[in-house]
């Protein structure tokens, strides 16, 4: 029994044993690949955390230019949430056709992911671009500065995300859904469910509370 | 074309700094020749540059520690020559602007890129060997950190050569650090090669994590983990709750210097407290970072030299998860003059004064698997008595600088930095030089020299307390750190102490230069064929030194806490072992190929040289794209090969 073959290779020791408290030996590869990445998605909603403290601590710091009341079209934002959300729940819909092995519909939900991903973007770019030629920059005030930090950050993940959707489809494409590429895939589709969380929370504290100021 | 450099970025007009990079430059220059020459290249391409073994790593990260530490004493000489000199009508030698860059230099580097890199290397070659496996959770990444952090401190020395480092101390804080203040490169330097050196160490947290609760030998629980991996779990645990926040901050910092924007600035509704605050959220839990893994290093030295197990195992474990969470509670006391009021700083005043807790508890544990033991006392366990002697006393006056009103006397004076220095040095180095003579033979098949070992040991030891005791002295007398002129003549025969000290402490690294020559001439009568040169407890002693690049043919089965001492008092006899196809991960060039790529994109960023910046980007997009598109990462050795290299080794490392 190694580290590397688990997945592959039958071991000697019982699986109940390889879970819990961790007795049994080195875990499944596909386990610590999963349980790795999620380590990870938990040091970047850290990150987060560091910008929602910047913008909580700076969203009165207007230095006399606009406020978030004067600037947030609830409506928009409602449509880009509302897009994140269903290509959360496109991602799942792939996810499973991905471990059953059924690339056609896992590619399917994967374009439709991928174009609610960049209807997000696209809203969220005009919505920038608005605030930038009313002269609401980021430059223009510590409130500014950190809304656009906090969500661009997110944007750029989101960004990120798409990308790297589009390299995986490649993978699938070109190497058909063998374990590696499932690993990739249960990777990338942990990340883009944490993207949503983290816009749960730009939406309430950013956005709403924004909004009702 | 070439964004803001010009030929005014390198100090010709300073003759100091140009000698300090002349002999840098003709150093690496001489090293690169010499390994062109002898045609080393293929060898250090193969065997290590793109080695994703966790031990070649673990030593790649000590060997950068050590070399970064040169830079770093360097650093500290110069400082406490000018302070001993540079008092009443006398200036020194060194003009406040270069005065200014050595101490922010000398902090950033010391922290970042000789502390990280040694305790990093550390757990790099000891925790798969301790947990019974064959490698990390993810080597290939495992490799890219390394080689994150070695961009790092390539880029931070680049600021010798061309343009200068930040003025601002190792905290960069704003609103000097900001453009207005600060419109050079310096805090560019120091803002990136940090931003680029932190993502491999998040990398690494999370690789050891992962790696820590996922990969263990078979039937080792949580509970039968040595204790030096139960203290690199939570030193990586902080790694990941910590890192990011860094991270996070000095991305607003580069935002507020490259965008103009205005979270740390004066003006237009920017707050310097939060810089403070977000800067010590993640300088708090830092601290323990580094002072978790050498307590693990301590715990196992001080075991196996006095023969016996580790007094109340279950308590030191607790102790470790204990500071491990009060960490992230005690970061005001940083800055207890910030006028947050006195309900907040009397909480984290206690709170501080609470996390000295678990800390006595494990000095008490130390002291009681001493007690009654047989002590040998070789130096890594002399390093382990003058660290428990030195760290209660540093730890005292920690104590004494958690109480607000006295910080507010002490606050910004030499008494914090000869308390900081107290538990780093008296800590931190002590504990990874214990660590080097503790496992150095089992990294290398040979025993250091005891002889240079034990008079590193002691000149570090007087060294210590003559540059740092007569600075607790200062500082109750007034003086403020950071000084490039001594105003009050008083204070002379004291700084001349200090200066002494310093010295000291340079015959220490001497006699550890000394110890490596020494012992790498005679290695033919220091070899290690036992595999277990101090009768140590734990699984690392359980195979041959060097351990095989697999480590262990079979993995072993842990019923005990010690594993490896229980198997020796059972006296069981190695059974024929059964051996089975493994799989090993194969070299990847990834990790040196992205770190390349990184000092280009972070040195373009620095002058901005956007089309670089772009390309670089681009550069190191694409290595990681071709390197995740492999399937190929691991080859097999099979059962037959195993049982010939097996056979190979043991005959040649081990008498039957």
């Amino acid at each position: 029994m190694t580290i590397a073959t688990i997945d592959t290779v039958p071991t000697a020791v019982p699986t109940e044993l390889a879970r819990g408290r961790g007795g049994g030996g080195p875990a499944p590869k596909r386990i610590v690949v999963a349980y790795g990445f999620w380590i990870f998605i938990l040091s970047d909603i850290v990150m987060f955390s560091g910008m929602f403290a910047a913008y909580a601590v700076l969203s009165g710091n207007t230095a006399r230019g606009p406020t978030g009341r004067e600037l947030f079209d609830l409506r928009n934002v409602f449509i880009e949430t509302m897009c994140l959300l269903f290509s959360s729940y496109t991602c799942g819909l792939g996810a499973l056709s991905a471990e059953r092995r059924q690339s056609g519909r896992f590619l399917i939900f994967a374009a439709l992911t991928f174009v609610l991903g960049a209807a997000f973007l696209v809203i969220e770019c005009s919505e920038f671009a608005g605030m930038v030629g009313k002269g609401a920059g980021p430059s223009r005030s510590g409130f500014l500065s950190s809304f656009f930090t906090l969500v661009g950050t997110h944007g750029v993940h989101v960004t990120g995300g798409l990308l790297w959707l589009i390299y995986l489809v490649a993978q699938v494409v070109a190497k058909g859904l063998r374990a590696a590429v499932l690993r990739r895939l249960l990777c990338w589709s942990l990340f883009w469910h944490a993207l949503d969380i983290v816009w749960v929370g730009v939406f309430t504290l950013v956005y709403l509370m924004g909004d009702f100021r | 074309m070439l964004g803001r450099l010009t030929w005014a970025a390198i100090p010709l007009d300073q003759p100091l700094p140009l000698y300090a990079m002349g002999v840098v430059v003709l150093g690496i220059l001489a090293v690169l020749a010499i390994v062109t020459v002898k045609g080393w290249w293929p060898y250090l391409w193969r065997e290590w540059l793109t080695s994703v073994d966790h031990k070649r790593i673990g030593v790649m990260y000590f060997a950068l520690g050590l070399v970064m530490l040169l830079r770093g004493y360097s650093d500290a000489i110069m400082m406490r020559s000018q302070q001993a000199i540079a008092v009443g009508d006398a200036q020194g030698y060194l003009p406040p602007d270069h005065y200014d860059q050595i101490f922010s230099a000398h902090g950033t580097i010391m922290i970042f890129f000789v502390a990280m890199p040694l305790v990093i290397g550390l757990m790099n070659f000891a925790v798969p060997l301790q947990l019974g496996v064959r490698d990390v959770a993810f080597p290939v990444l495992n490799s890219v950190s390394f080689w994150l952090t070695a961009s790092g401190a390539l880029l931070i020395n680049v600021s010798l050569v061309i343009g200068s480092f930040a003025r601002t101390g190792w905290m960069g804080y704003p609103p000097l650090s900001e453009l207005a203040f600060s419109p050079d490169e310096g805090v560019d330097y120091y803002l990136w090669s940090l931003q680029i050196s932190g993502i491999g160490t998040l990398l690494t947290g999370v690789n050891f994590v992962t790696t820590i609760l996922k990969l263990r030998a078979p039937g080792m629980t949580y509970f039968r983990m040595p204790v030096f991996c139960w203290t690199a779990l939570a030193a990586n645990l902080l790694i990941v709750a910590a890192f990011p926040i860094l991270t996070a901050t000095f991305v607003m910092l580069l935002l507020d210097r490259y965008l103009g924007m205005h979270f740390f600035t004066n003006n237009a509704g920017g707050n310097q407290m939060m810089y403070v605050n977000l800067f010590w959220a993640w300088g708090h839990p830092e601290v323990y970072i580094l002072i978790l893994p050498v307590f693990g290093v301590f715990s196992e030295v001080v075991a196996t030299f006095s023969g016996k197990g580790l007094f109340s195992y279950r308590s030191m474990v607790l102790a470790t998860l204990g500071i491990c969470i009060l960490s992230f509670m005690v970061w005001l006391h940083h800055f207890f003059t910030m006028g947050a009021g006195a309900d907040v700083n009397a909480f984290f005043g206690i709170m501080s004064s609470i996390i000295a807790v678990p800390t006595g508890v494990k000095v008490f544990n130390w002291l009681f698997t001493m007690f009654r033991g047989r002590i040998v006392f070789k130096t890594p366990m002399l390093f382990a008595i003058g660290f428990i002697i030195t760290f209660v006393i540093g730890g005292l006056t920690g104590v004494l600088l958690a109480v607000p009103p006295v910080d507010f006397v002490l606050h910004n004076s030499v008494f914090l930095v000869a308390h900081f220095h107290n538990v780093i040095i008296g800590g931190v180095v002590f504990g990874v030089l214990a660590g080097y003579n503790y496992w150095f033979p089992k990294a290398f098949g040979f025993t250091l020299d005891e002889r240079f070992g034990k008079a590193s040991f002691w000149c570090w030891l007087i060294g210590f307390y003559l540059a740092f005791m007569p600075l607790y002295v200062l500082g109750l007398h007034g003086m403020t750190r950071r000084l490039q002129h001594i105003s009050d003549p008083s204070w002379q025969p004291l700084l001349l102490v200090a200066e002494l000290g310093a010295v000291v402490i340079f015959l220490g690294i001497l006699c550890q230069a000394a110890q490596l020559y020494v012992s790498i001439r005679t290695r033919e009568q220091r070899l290690d064929l036992t595999g277990d040169p101090w009768n140590g407890r734990t699984l690392e002693w359980s195979t041959s030194s060097p351990p095989p690049a697999y480590n262990f043919a079979v993995l072993p089965r842990v019923e005990t806490i010690d594993a490896f001492w229980e198997i020796k008092r059972r006296g069981l006899t190695p059974v024929e072992p059964v051996y089975e196809p493994i799989e090993m991960p194969r070299n990847s060039p990834t990790g040196f190929i992205i770190a390349f790529f990184a000092v280009v994109t972070g040195f373009a960023l620095i002058w901005f040289i956007w089309w670089i910046v772009i390309l670089g980007l681009l550069a190191a997009a694409v290595t990681v794209l071709v390197s995740g598109w492999s399937d190929t990462r691991e080859h097999e050795i099979s059962a037959t090969e195993l049982a010939r290299l097996e056979q190979a080794r043991l005959g040649l490392g081990r008498p039957a």
